[in-house]
C-alpha cells in the first residue's frame, strides 16, 4: 500500500541529503516504528512521506499514487500526521482541534455531516479524551494535548498516520496503551502506521516492522527480532555508555568504561 | 445556537444606541421625532435635517467602519497568529495614511490637473491609496511576523507606525506648501466627517473584503494549529496568506481613509467574539466580531458627541482610555501570549 522507491530525503544545500535510495513497502495493517538517534532523519523521512516537504530524489507513494503529486485536499483525506512542532492556538477548545480533522471532508463552511460526527465521536472514546473535551486546548497538561492530537489524526480518518514522537510526554502506561491502541486499529482499519520514537523496548515489543536509521546515512529494514540478530540495533545505538544485548533483547549499560551509571534512553 | 442568540443580542444593542446616538447631542430630540425623522413620517424640517444629514451618516460610518475593524482584528490575529495583532497595533493604519499622504503630495507637486483629479475621484482614489499604504505596511509585518515572536512584532508594529505617522505628517506640511488640498484633521480619528455620498465608497470594499474573509474562514481556522498541520489538512498555506491578506486590505482601507486611525477597536474586538462564541474557530468569530466592532466603535462617537459643555474628547482618546488597559490585560494574563514568552 504505501511504496517508497529509491526516495531521498534532506534538503536541499547545505547538508545535502539525509538519508538515500530508500526502497521500501508497506501492508495494510502495518505498524512500523522509525528507530534512530536523535538527527538521524526521522523527522525528515516522516515529513516526507507526508508530503509535507518535498523528496530530494525518488518518490513516496500511497496507494500507487505519488504523495508529492497528490492534490492538498485528496492528500489531507488519506494522510493524517502527528508532528513535535508544538500547535499554539489560543482560545481553541479541544472539540475545535478534533473538528478540524474533518476539514477535508467539509463544504465551504467546515458544517459537520453525520459521517463526520461519528468519526470523531469514535475517536474521542477509543483516546479517552472525552472528559476534556469542552476545555480550552492550551490549558492541557503536555500528555493530555498529546493524545488530543492523536484522536485528531484518528478522526481524520486516514489510509496513513505518520506519527512523530508522539509518547514523548506520556507515562509509561498511557505510552503502552496508546501504542497497543494504535496497532489495533492499524490492523482493525486496514491502516499503515508510521511512528517514530525513542522508546526502543516498547517499539521492538510493538511493531510489524522496524525502519532502523543508524545516523551515518545507512537504513535498514525488518522485523526487530531479524534487526536484533544481525547487529544493526546495536550498529545504530551502542556507544560508551551503553549497548544492545542481542541475547536478552534489550539494552543495557555497559559495566566498565567511563560512563558508568548512565541511565539508558 | 449560542452564536445566534449571541449575535441577536448584540444587534440589538447596536440598534438600542443608534437610536440613543441619533437623539442625542448639543440638540436633544425626542425619541419619537428622531424615529419620525428616520421613517419619513411626521416630523419637523429640523430633526430631519439633524438626523438623516449630521448624525445618521455619523451613526451609519462608525457601525461600519466598527464592522470592518473588528473582522479585520479576526484575520490578522489568526494570520499572525497573534493575540494581539490588528490593523492599528500592526501599523497597517498608518502605512494607509502615509499611502495617502504620499498620493496627496505627489498631486500636490503634480500640478492642479492633479489635484483636481484627486479631487473628483475623492473617495476611491484617496481608498486605493491607503490601500497600497496598507498593503506595504502588512506585507512588511507578515515577512517579520515569521521570524519574531508576538511581543516583539507588537513593539515593531506600533515603532511602523510612528515612524509612518512622523513621515505622514512631514509630508503633509509640504503638500500644503505646494498649494494641495490637506486632508484636514487627520492625526486623529472620527466618523463624523463622512459625507452621506461617501458612505457607498466605504461600504463596498469593506463588503467586498467581507465575502472574502468569509471564503477564508475555513482554511484559516486550521491555520491556528500552525502552518505544517494547516497544509496536513489540505491547506494551500501561501494562496490562504494572500487571500486574507487581500481582505484585510479591502477591509482596513476604506476606514484609513474616510475615517483616519481608529485604535483599539480592531484588537479587542476579536477577543469580544472569542468569548461570546465560546470558541476561535473564525466563521462564527467573524459576524460577532463585526458586530462587537460596530458596537465598540458607535459607543465611543456617542461619548464624543454626547451634550457636554465643551468639545473636549477625541475618538481615539476615548478609545484609548477604555482600550489600553483592555490591551495590558490580555498581555498579562492571556494564555497564549505567555506561551510565547
Amino acid at each position: 500500500m504505501l511504496h517508497l522507491r529509491s526516495l531521498a530525503v534532506g534538503y536541499r544545500g547545505a547538508g545535502g541529503a539525509l538519508l538515500s535510495g530508500i526502497d521500501v513497502s508497506a501492508d495494510p495493517g502495518d505498524f512500523i516504528c522509525i528507530l534512530g538517534r536523535n538527527g538521524a532523519g526521522k523527522s525528515t523521512l516522516m515529513r516526507t512521506v507526508a508530503g509535507l516537504q518535498p523528496s530530494l530524489d525518488g518518490i513516496a507513494a500511497l496507494d500507487d499514487e505519488n504523495v508529492a503529486s497528490m492534490r492538498p485536499g485528496a492528500r489531507a483525506r488519506r494522510i493524517a500526521v502527528v508532528l513535535t512542532e508544538r500547535a499554539f492556538n489560543p482560545g481553541l477548545r479541544v472539540e475545535d482541534v478534533i473538528a478540524l480533522a474533518r476539514q477535508p471532508f467539509t463544504g465551504w463552511e467546515g458544517r459537520l455531516g453525520k459521517a463526520d460526527q461519528s468519526a470523531i465521536a469514535e475517536a474521542v472514546a477509543i483516546t479517552g479524551i472525552e472528559p476534556f473535551r469542552q476545555r480550552y486546548f492550551s490549558h492541557l497538561s503536555d500528555g493530555e494535548r498529546q493524545r488530543v492530537m492523536i484522536a485528531r489524526a484518528l478522526a481524520q480518518t486516514p489510509r496513513l498516520m505518520v506519527l512523530d514522537e508522539i509518547t514523548a510526554f506520556l507515562d509509561l502506561p498511557s505510552r503502552v496503551e496508546i501504542m497497543a491502541l494504535l496497532r489495533s486499529r492499524a490492523k482493525a482499519k486496514g491502516q499503515v502506521i508510521l511512528l517514530s520514537s525513542h522508546d526502543l523496548d516498547l517499539s521492538l515489543q510493538l511493531s510489524d516492522s522496524v525502519w532502523l536509521l543508524d545516523g551515518a546515512g545507512g537504513f535498514s529494514v525488518g522485523t526487530p527480532e531479524a534487526l536484533s540478530r544481525s547487529g544493526a540495533l546495536g550498529r545504530a545505538f551502542d556507544n560508551d555508555a551503553i549497548r544492545y544485548s542481542p541475547s536478552r533483547g534489550r539494552f543495557e549499560i555497559r559495566t566498565s568504561g567511563p560512563h558508568r551509571g548512565v541511565e539508558p534512553r | 445556537m449560542r452564536i445566534t442568540s449571541r449575535a441577536a443580542a448584540l444587534i440589538a444593542a447596536l440598534a438600542g444606541l443608534s437610536l440613543l446616538t441619533l437623539t442625542c447631542g448639543q440638540i436633544a430630540l425626542p425619541l419619537a421625532d428622531t424615529v419620525g425623522a428616520l421613517t419619513g413620517t411626521q416630523s419637523s424640517d429640523l430633526a430631519r435635517q439633524i438626523v438623516l444629514e449630521i448624525r445618521l451618516p455619523r451613526v451609519a460610518a462608525a457601525i461600519i467602519a466598527g464592522a470592518a475593524l473588528g473582522m479585520a482584528g479576526v484575520l490578522m490575529q489568526a494570520l499572525f497568529r497573534n493575540p494581539v495583532a490588528d490593523a492599528w497595533s500592526l501599523g497597517l493604519l498608518a502605512g494607509g495614511q502615509f499611502g495617502v499622504a504620499l498620493t496627496v503630495t505627489a498631486a500636490a507637486f503634480a500640478g492642479p490637473a492633479a489635484v483636481s483629479f484627486l479631487t473628483v475621484f475623492d473617495g476611491p482614489s484617496i481608498t486605493l491609496a491607503a490601500a497600497v499604504g496598507v498593503a506595504g505596511a502588512a506585507l512588511f509585518m507578515l515577512a517579520l511576523g515569521r521570524r519574531v515572536g508576538a511581543i516583539t512584532l507588537l513593539v515593531i508594529g506600533l515603532m511602523l507606525g510612528f515612524t509612518s505617522q512622523g513621515l505622514t505628517s512631514a509630508l503633509l506640511h509640504f503638500a500644503a506648501r505646494a498649494g494641495g488640498r490637506v486632508y484636514g484633521g487627520w492625526q486623529d480619528a472620527s466618523f463624523a466627517a463622512v459625507a452621506p455620498s461617501a458612505l457607498p465608497w466605504l461600504l463596498l470594499p469593506i463588503l467586498i473584503g467581507a465575502g472574502v474573509a468569509v471564503a477564508t474562514a475555513k482554511p484559516l481556522s486550521s491555520l491556528l494549529l500552525g502552518e505544517t498541520y494547516a497544509r496536513s489538512l489540505g491547506v494551500k498555506v501561501t494562496s490562504l496568506r494572500h487571500a486574507v491578506l487581500a481582505a484585510t486590505v479591502l477591509l482596513v482601507a476604506p476606514v484609513v481613509a474616510f475615517c483616519g486611525p481608529v485604535s483599539f477597536v480592531g484588537l479587542i474586538a476579536p477577543h469580544v467574539a472569542r468569548a461570546l462564541a465560546g470558541t476561535a474557530r473564525i466563521l462564527p468569530l467573524l459576524p460577532l466580531a463585526a458586530l462587537g466592532g460596530a458596537l465598540l466603535a458607535l459607543a465611543g462617537d456617542a461619548i464624543v458627541h454626547a451634550p457636554w459643555e465643551q468639545h473636549f474628547l477625541h475618538l481615539n482618546a476615548i478609545l484609548a482610555i477604555v482600550g489600553a488597559p483592555v490591551v495590558i490585560l490580555i498581555l498579562v494574563f492571556s494564555p497564549a501570549v505567555r506561551q510565547w514568552r
